[in-house]
């Protein structure tokens, strides 16, 4: 492989999170208990997440809207949260002391969540092509195009990504790295922004 | 005559799925977030069972707090499903209090414009 193919980035990638005064890392060991048993703490991290950062917005009211500000946040953190960390955990190659993690950054109109996992190089080669197409189509149009694919019944259409994008109006950035000790392995990073 | 067992229920701690034939309506409650299309299989049959019995089908969401990607796309794949039916006049019950229901439902409205949004 030669060396410029070793990192890619896509979207709003940057390697300068600008700096918070609120931040919050976890970090999931790799496993081998079933998928199954753990699938549930996913769940209830996005969860954690979500109250953790409404707990710094008030309950003022949101115009158009019978959810409050704290609410909102709370509830579109929780669903983003989860739906990056189950990306992490589905594609993810269990590593020794390489554990998927999470971090959000809180600012004052926006939250940035920072998600790594670790994957093999077919399916960074399929998300990568995915992103590719992503990016260089209507959001919208795309969105309903995936969504008839998967009622369809044909799936890998990365739902996930296009909710967040299209219902939460998240936008993403992502890296791929090839790691130095084990070159067919990235580390996938995922960026998503919020305005809150 | 078919021996098979209808399941009207499926319940866990963090949601249930409840069917109830005499309003001709699936109630689907709390937390679902299940692994994949695969995993919302069980809740899928007892949609597709509910909606083969019946002209007018209703799902309530109201007290469906959250619902992961794969959840939506489930809920697509059955929209679709009655779609192609053609003789079923579909309605989803939601809470505009939960905030994935007034950001994505709309969008299962556009796979099938008769799909009535009911939203309190």
């Amino acid at each position: 492989m030669n060396p410029t193919s070793t990192i890619q980035t896509f979207g709003e990638f940057t390697d300068d999170i600008p700096a918070s005064d609120e931040y919050l890392t976890l970090h999931f060991s790799p496993s081998s208990a079933p998928r199954r048993r753990r699938w549930g703490n996913y769940g209830l991290s996005a969860d954690f997440l979500g109250d953790y950062f409404a707990a710094f917005f008030p309950g003022d009211e949101v115009p158009d809207s019978k959810i409050n500000r704290q609410d909102t946040v709370k509830a579109a953190v929780s669903y983003i949260a989860n739906e990056l960390l189950e990306n992490a955990v589905k594609y993810n190659q269990d590593i020794e002391n390489l554990p998927i993690s999470i971090s959000l950054y809180l600012y004052e109109r926006q939250i940035i969540f920072h998600a790594i996992n670790y994957a093999e190089y077919l399916r960074v080669e399929q998300y990568r092509q995915f992103i590719t197409q992503l990016l260089s189509s209507d959001l919208d149009e795309f969105y309903m195009q995936q969504l008839e694919k998967t009622a369809a019944g044909s799936g890998g259409s990365s739902m996930g990504v296009l909710t967040m994008m299209n219902d939460y109006s998240a936008r993403f950035g992502w890296k791929f790295e090839a790691l130095e000790s084990a070159p067919a392995i990235f580390r996938v990073n995922v960026l998503a922004y919020l305005d809150v | 005559m078919s021996w098979e067992l209808l399941v009207l229920e499926i319940k866990t701690d963090d949601y249930c799925i409840h069917h109830d034939p005499a309003s001709a309506t699936v109630f689907l409650q709390g937390f679902l977030r299940l692994d994949g299309m695969e995993e919302y299989q069980p809740v899928m049959d007892i949609l597709l069972q509910a909606v083969d019995e019946t002209p007018e089908f209703t799902i309530n969401l109201r007290e469906l707090e959250f619902l992961n990607s794969s959840g939506i796309s489930m809920l697509s794949m059955f929209v679709v499903k009655v779609r192609e039916k053609g003789n079923v006049k579909l309605t989803f019950q939601g809470s505009d209090k939960i905030l994935w229901q007034t950001k994505s439902l709309k969008n299962l409205q556009r796979l099938m414009p008769s799909l009535t949004l009911e939203f309190v």
